[in-house]
């Protein structure tokens, strides 16, 4: 295979960019073109199939094959589209009400398939194209236009979701970290199964600065944690701070306190197929502790759904005496009348 | 095998077993009705059963049924009423003591008929008192016990060897209509074959029951009923969700496309899911989703990556998947949407049939969202329809929705297997790959159909979605008049249909006064009453349409021949009302049933009748 080096632009499309100014959304759609050009993808197997929502205008931006479907329904457009042809590499863009909402159903089942597709979900924790109603992963008590007094429900957590239905990949960018979000991308690309990508988005005018308090730069170091396989889980501005397994239970420790050194601290595993510490680091919300960021969970590869399908097929075909419909019809009790 | 009881020929016999669900009775059925095809009668059967898996025992709810109709001559229905009912149990005759002829045979289970079942039935005392047997040959034999003691030594529990019980109601069954018991052997053989004591239990009672039969002089006689003189071939047993899924099968082998099926379980329209997914040997890929709309979605979106993608639904499956139809329409990939209708609103009647999704199909989407609807008519034209609505679709780049219903679904008759060299070739318009400039939405101009470029293949990038697109260019476009235009051309592009649709053909008297119009699953039941009607001297007219939307060309002009036009169907007038838009000009009578039954022969001959006259 010839492949030519590709730049971002050569993955733009042709159409104009119709996001807010200041939307996170811009950001991300830069990432996803420098992780396009960097896998070497031929333009014409690539496939970007979206639901509705602001996020969802993706596919028209990128000069591949593209798919804008109906709200919620993304990832079973492209759960056809991959069975259909597993030779094409086939991304999910959706949004937090896209994908965990109206489409929450097909989102636990393509993670329990284990298709081999893409999928970034822009979680900006608000209705945008519909002009600011709350979501599922808004914050318990968020005031939107429909919970003028505050939500009284539990926001959802896609990460836990991920897990819970057996995910084989889970990963968490920030939209204004674009370098981390294409490296993360690369690596959601070469795993063999569903990828969860979920990328913290800020609605610049519906629900501005919603994950301020992680992403403002004079802290953000303070509030997350950048995990990368087989690395102790430091973090901070000044690399002081660590993450401890004690009593079932993650603790923030500080370095230096009370004898607490590196090798004290836990060792991110993406592999590990024990999802229990991943739920946990997936799960860590500020205060309590920094937001985890970067390949949170990817298992190795066993085999997607597209592949045991094709293999099936393949074993069935070669061992049946059917091959075509004519064999069909005249298999099993037929009678002649003369 | 028959000893020297008195033989005498008849031309058609219906017989219907029934007994609790968990008696065996669709199987008993199966046999038989396959044993009748294997003899060259011609066949037609029509299973009944409850939506519960296992009502309580015993109970009028529970009753299972299945009615086999055989005849020397050519058999269009399983028959209004029964010669011959077995009953397994007090509800099984409850249930269906109305189908029994006046002069039939009743044959029951009398181990059955204890006080404990004679009152869950719902009977005060003895059943054959509180219903009017008079002139019906009534016998008693004692089935659970024979069966008992057949196989009492044989080493199965009691539970199993109760279960062999249907096996000696078949065997009465076929002595008394001379039919040959090998391939109820056969099957046992197959079956079974890794337990060979089941084998033995069934096949010892199937005889027992024969030379039961034989031997008790119960019976003043037994019948032969002649093969029938069919059309030379080689035949099979076909039912309509087979021939569906088959129809379909053959059509991607005629289009050189690998089919797709995404679905989800439904009653009736499972079965055509389940046989898709037994036939990876054909390489078909079936794809059992979440929900109804994800089913539909992923035949979309295989759609869009080059397979022939179907889905398969019934009823309230249609009503989930219509915004995503709507989503085919405007992106213009081949569809096809099954239906198999069955009794409604909301979850209705799942195991029963009915013809009224017709007004769903037409127009149960937002916007103006016009497909391709058509409607087959018998089990095994499943086949030829199924295959037309894939052919359609491609050639015309858009969704196709194929009625059928329950009754055509789960019943089945003999079929000549056709030679697929004799089906028309079916065109895929994809992109000649040296075009440049593709454009997405350019158009035939005669046909308005776009061509189809799929997935990976070189400078064909582009972006479909459900929003509004500009013609030509495919891209997303608000302008008010870019839409009417549209809206015109997704209109147009579904009547150019009726260009590749064969005109309406009207079965038999041209010169009649009445034409009688059917619609899909009715067919056997119009033809048989309209054949009846005209050998008893009266002049009738029948068109039975398959292609509702767009109508055949000839519809105005044929259904103006007529004075009366009586429009037969198993809802509260749809298909009437749908001639009355497309056709205001002429008067339509009505006739409708909507009992979650097929029509009676019985029911139209007498309607057929009264409107002669008035």
């Amino acid at each position: 295979m010839d492949i030519q080096q590709l730049k971002p632009e050569d993955f733009k499309s042709n159409q104009m960019v119709r996001w807010c100014a200041g939307c996170g959304d811009h950001a991300i759609l830069s990432s996803v073109l420098k992780a396009l050009s960097q896998i070497g993808y031929k333009h014409e197997d690539v496939v970007f199939v979206s639901g509705i929502g602001c996020s969802s205008r993706f596919p028209y931006y990128v000069n591949t094959y593209g798919f804008h479907g109906i709200h919620g329904r993304a990832m079973a457009v492209a759960s056809g589209v991959k069975t259909s042809n597993p030779n094409l590499s086939v991304w999910i863009i959706t949004g937090d009400g896209d994908g965990l909402a109206i489409g929450g159903n097909h989102f636990i089942h393509l993670v329990r398939r284990d298709i081999d597709v893409n999928l970034i979900l822009f979680n900006n924790r608000i209705y945008g194209l519909t002009k600011g109603q709350y979501s599922p992963t808004s914050k318990q008590g968020s005031v939107t236009k429909t919970s003028p007094f505050g939500t009284i429900e539990q926001p959802f957590k896609p990460g836990g979701i991920t897990i819970g239905a057996n995910g084989t990949f889970f990963a968490r960018t920030i939209d204004s970290m674009p370098k981390i979000s294409t490296e993360i991308l690369l690596e959601a690309a070469k795993h063999k199964g569903t990828s969860i990508t979920e990328v913290l988005q800020n609605c610049v005018i519906y629900n501005d600065q919603t994950f301020g308090d992680i992403t403002d730069r004079d802290n953000r170091d303070d509030r997350i944690i950048m995990l990368k396989h087989g690395e102790p889980m430091i973090f901070g501005k000044n690399q002081d701070k660590g993450l401890m397994m004690k009593d079932n239970e993650l603790h923030v420790v500080q370095l230096g306190d009370n004898g607490i050194s590196e090798k004290d601290l836990l060792v991110h595993d993406t592999h590990t197929e024990f999802a229990g510490i991943h739920l946990l680091l997936a799960n860590m919300d500020y205060p309590k502790y920094p937001v985890a960021l970067g390949v949170i969970r990817a298992c190795e590869a066993t085999k997607s759904y597209d592949v045991k399908m094709e293999e099936q097929i393949e074993a069935i075909h070669e061992k049946s005496k059917i091959h075509t419909i004519h064999d069909l019809m005249y298999s099993g009790s037929t009678w002649e009348v003369k | 095998m028959s000893k020297q009881a008195k033989v005498i020929e008849i031309e058609e016999v219906a017989i219907r077993f029934s007994g609790d669900s968990g008696d065996g009775m669709q199987l008993t059925g199966t046999l038989f009705s396959d044993t009748s095809a294997l003899y060259g009668n011609d066949v037609s059967t029509f299973p009944d059963y409850p939506a519960e898996i296992r009502a309580p025992q015993g109970t009028v709810g529970g009753v299972s049924g299945f009615q086999v109709h055989f005849g020397h001559t050519q058999i269009n229905t399983p028959g209004d009423y029964c010669d011959v009912l077995v009953a397994m149990n007090p509800a099984a005759l409850k249930a269906n003591f109305r189908w029994v002829k006046p002069d039939g045979i009743i044959i029951y289970d009398a181990d059955q008929f204890d006080a404990k079942n004679i009152e869950k039935a719902g009977y005060k005392g003895d059943p054959f008192l509180e219903e009017d047997v008079t002139g019906i040959q009534v016998i008693s034999a004692p089935i659970s016990n024979l069966t008992r003691e057949s196989l009492k030594d044989i080493g199965l529990d009691q539970k199993s060897i109760l279960r062999c019980k249907n096996m000696f109601a078949l065997g009465i069954v076929s002595w008394l209509y001379d039919r040959p018991l090998e391939h109820a052997v056969n099957f046992f053989n197959t079956k079974f074959a890794k337990k060979p004591l089941l084998v033995e239990a069934n096949i010892k009672v199937l005889y027992d029951g024969y030379y039961y039969a034989e031997t008790i002089e119960a019976f003043t006689a037994n019948f032969k009923v002649k093969p029938a003189e069919i059309e030379k071939g080689t035949y099979r047993s076909i039912n309509g969700n087979a021939a569906v899924a088959w129809g379909m099968m053959a059509a991607a082998e005629k289009a050189d496309l690998q089919l797709f099926c995404g679905s989800y379980p439904i009653t009736p329209a499972t079965g055509i899911l389940e046989e898709l997914a037994a036939r990876k040997d054909l390489r078909v890929k079936t794809f059992q989703a979440e929900d109804e709309i994800a089913g539909i979605c992923t035949a979309i979106g295989a759609s869009f990556a080059g397979s022939l993608a179907v889905t398969t639904t019934s009823g309230p499956g249609l009503a989930l998947k219509g915004e995503a139809i709507g989503l085919a329409v405007m992106i213009e990939l081949p569809l096809v949407i099954v239906d198999v209708q069955r009794g409604g609103p909301s979850t209705g009647l799942p195991t029963k049939t009915e013809q009224s999704d017709l007004m769903q199909a037409l127009y149960g989407r937002n916007g103006e969202s016009p497909v391709v609807v058509m409607a087959a008519s018998t089990p095994s034209n499943c086949f030829d329809y199924a295959y037309m609505a894939c052919k359609i679709a491609v050639e015309h780049m858009t969704p196709v929705i194929l009625l059928t219903d329950g009754f055509l679904a789960n019943g089945s008759e003999p079929w000549r297997i056709p030679d697929l060299n004799d089906f028309p070739d079916i065109k895929v318009p994809r992109v000649a790959p040296d075009t440049q400039n593709w454009q997405p939405y350019a158009r035939d101009p005669e046909t308005l159909v776009r061509t189809w470029a799929v997935p990976g293949t070189h400078g064909m990038e582009h972006r479909l979605g459900s929003l509004e697109k500009m013609n030509i260019t495919g891209t997303v476009s608000y302008v008010p008049e870019n839409h009417e235009l549209m809206s015109h051309i997704r209109e147009n592009k579904v009547q150019k249909v009726a260009k590749d649709i064969p005109p309406l053909e009207i079965v038999g008297d041209e010169d009649a006064e009445l034409l009688i119009i059917g619609w899909g699953g009715t067919y056997g039941h119009m033809v048989t009453a309209l054949t009846e009607v005209r050998r008893e001297g009266h002049k009738v007219a029948l068109a039975q349409f398959n292609y509702i939307y767009p109508l055949p060309t000839n519809t105005r002009e044929i259904l103006g021949r007529f004075k009366k036009l009586l429009v037969c169907e198993i809802n509260l007038g749809q298909f009437a009302n749908y001639l009355r838009m497309q056709h205001p000009e002429y008067p339509y009578r009505k006739f409708n049933k909507i009992m979650g039954l097929p029509f009676t022969v019985k029911d139209l001959k007498e309607v057929i009748l009264k409107n002669l006259e008035d």
